[in-house]
């Protein structure tokens, strides 16, 4: 669920109250939006993802609350990650969208899973 | 309520997932006025948007062989050749339209490779082509009930702009259903926006569903999280608690029967220790949500054991969904499209999950099919935007004296019958017969009226209360084992059942065999 947005790091553009699919948060005017129906949250990142602030961080927990400490959360490198490795906006040039890969790591895990099969049919292993 | 504003457009589209967005851009490119209304945000909503669909990508001269291999693989019927070939041949046509849009890779042979878009990115392009094409889109605006004539055909929706706090008349020559399948809010990543808004619509109309027992698949993710993305899980070796390895491969079918199981014993805990060094390096290239979730849970998922959970995918990894009585998805209800997961994919996936291909070529074709029929029918029907409407809801309204229930209860009503492995996934009739009755109340309750002020949640637990009957009533009569549904206690297929279940009703539940058996 979202936990956090940094008020000294938010615009105020509003742009993820628009883009959150779940309505979690509501507008401020000038100011930082308030978390207002956490329990909405579906811990989808999206928000994090229309933030270039990276004033936002959602934790990946869906059903429960995680303790967060603001500083050492500017410390961790865990703020941004998401849009940096989605190549997003200032990213774009640095970090390739390399999803066309995907159908080749199911094909490859299909290959390892018959050959691991093969060598406990023969009891190789 | 009485100054409520009203707009009048060609073509209405709920919901901007893939089929929505696919619906608009069709329809605008035949020159239609097109609204398309998203209960979130059109980009952000829906499972397409935070996955990656890979589409039915087939050469027109391979597509016969991928068919057979289709069919050779699903074996139960209930598909059609013509219907897969037509979303192969719509897809291989719109896909590349989004060059400039998207960004395509481009392959060693200077080919595009166009069949896989990460989710974000895809949504973000469809998005932006609706726009240019100067589709209205009106965010954050759920559909609270379709409007009707007065001889029947749909006239448009109800919406409640929900950040604005107003109500918005919506006046269509046709609607297109894009609102998605349902999990019950399962917790399948992206999934809660969608919540069978779409299905309980199209039942106050009078429209039918086909393919509901086909709900029972769960997809594995790490505990409390909704990271259900299963690429780096076919890698997987699971454990239970006593550190002692489980034969279970993701290869194998009904390998989530197989975890279930395991679940109902203890927890289950899985190790990514064979995922080749390359593909970790990868992995936030690829699906950069994955490594981001494991990260900030602390988890080494190479190194360390962790617990899996299993979260349901309802009916939109499932089957079922709106019955569609024509070849442009229509739903019987004159001027009513229904496209994407809220329509049943069983003319393209039969009886076992069209997974991602082939649900996401469903998606687009039967979104553009039914965005070129409503812009059609615009031009030569008119808007009959002067005629009076009639709203349609019937249950979830709330505002009664006598409130019986709230919709969080009835939510976690809903959810206690359809989200427990032992009641979902290993079904009895003594079991469904339970649940149907614990539905009942709930749907009873809902009837005398909610708790509550906030019209979107009321909607949603009627709309999730309907549609965990009809899985459930279809499953109950479904007395056989046939591809997703699996009966416990008929573990046969029954060639009597070769064929298509119908099933509807608000009040009163029916269910009826289509009455051919389908065949090729």
């Amino acid at each position: 669920m979202i936990e956090v947005i940094l008020s000294d790091r938010c615009n105020a553009c509003g742009l993820c109250v628009k883009a959150c699919p779940m309505n979690v948060l509501d507008q401020v005017f000038n100011g930082t939006p308030e978390i207002a129906r956490r329990e909405d949250c579906q811990s989808c990142f999206m928000c994090e993802l229309y933030c270039k602030e990276d004033a936002i961080y959602v934790a990946p927990d869906c059903d429960r609350r995680v303790a967060v400490d603001e500083r050492q959360l500017r410390a961790s490198g865990l703020l941004g990650q998401f849009r940096r490795d989605s190549g997003w906006d200032e990213w774009a040039d640095t970090h390739e969208n390399k999803h066309h890969l995907m159908e080749q790591v199911f094909a490859r895990a299909a290959v390892a899973q018959a050959a691991f099969k093969h060598a406990v049919d023969e009891g190789k292993t | 309520m009485n100054d409520r504003e009203t707009l009048s457009t060609d073509v209405l589209v709920i919901g901007g997932g893939l089929a929505g967005t696919w619906a608009a851009i069709a329809a605008a490119r035949k020159g239609a006025a097109v609204v398309l209304a998203d209960k979130g945000y059109c980009g952000t909503s829906g499972v397409a948007a935070t996955s990656g669909p890979g589409h039915w990508w087939v050469a027109p001269e391979q597509r016969e062989a991928a068919i057979d291999k289709r069919e050779a693989l699903s074996r139960f019927g209930l598909a059609e050749r013509k219907w897969m070939h037509r979303i192969m041949a719509e897809t291989w046509e719109q896909l590349p339209t989004l060059e400039g849009y998207y960004g395509f890779h481009s392959e060693a042979d200077g080919s595009k490779y166009y069949r896989g878009l990460r989710g974000p990115e895809y949504l973000r392009a469809l998005r932006r082509q609706c726009v240019d094409l100067g589709v209205r889109i009106l965010d954050q605006s759920p559909a609270v009930e379709l409007l009707r004539h007065t001889d029947g055909a749909v006239a448009g929706a109800r919406l409640y702009q929900r950040q604005a706090h107003r109500q918005l008349e919506v006046r269509a020559a046709g609607v297109i259903l894009a609102t998605g399948g349902t999990t019950f809010l399962s917790g399948l990543l992206g999934s809660h926006t969608n919540t069978g808004d779409g299905h309980l619509m199209a039942a106050e109309l009078g429209a039918a569903f086909s393919g509901m027992e086909f709900s029972s698949l769960y997809c594995v993710a790490q505990a409390h999280t909704s990271i259900t993305r299963t690429m780096i899980y076919t890698f997987a070796d699971y454990f239970d608690a006593d550190g002692r390895e489980l034969d279970i491969s993701f290869f194998e079918p009904h390998m989530d029967r197989r975890l279930a199981a395991e679940l109902l014993k203890g927890p289950v805990y899985c190790s990514l220790r064979r995922v080749p060094e390359d593909i970790r390096r990868d992995l936030a290239s690829i699906s950069p949500n994955v490594p981001v979730s494991f990260a900030r849970r602390g988890t080494d998922p190479y190194r360390e054991r962790f617990e899996i959970t299993l979260h349901a995918e309802g009916t939109i990894r499932g089957i079922g969904g709106i019955c569609i009585v024509g070849a442009q998805c229509e739903t019987g209800v004159p001027g009513l499209y229904a496209t994407g997961d809220v329509a049943t994919r069983e003319r393209v996936a039969g009886a076992i999950s069209g997974g991602g291909a082939i649900n996401a070529a469903w998606a687009l074709s039967s979104g553009c099919w039914s965005g070129r029929a409503v812009a059609q029918l615009a031009k030569t029907q008119g808007r009959r935007d002067r005629e009076p409407v009639h709203g349609s809801a019937r249950s979830g309204l709330g505002g009664a004296g006598r409130a019986q229930i709230s919709a969080h209860e009835a939510v976690a009503a809903v959810q206690a019958e359809i989200l427990p492995y032992d009641k979902n996934i290993f079904r009895t009739g003594p079991k469904l017969r339970d649940s149907l009755d614990q539905l009942e109340r709930t749907w009873t309750a809902l009837g005398a009226g909610i708790a509550g002020p906030d019209i979107q949640k009321n909607r949603e637990a009627a709309a999730l209360t309907a549609t965990a009957r009809w899985c459930y009533r279809a499953a109950l009569d479904r007395e056989e084992s046939r591809g997703q549904q699996q009966r416990v206690d008929f573990p046969e297929t029954n060639p009597a059942f070769a064929s298509r279940l119908l099933v509807g009703g608000l009040e009163q539940l029916w269910t009826r065999l289509e009455k051919e058996a389908v065949h090729d």
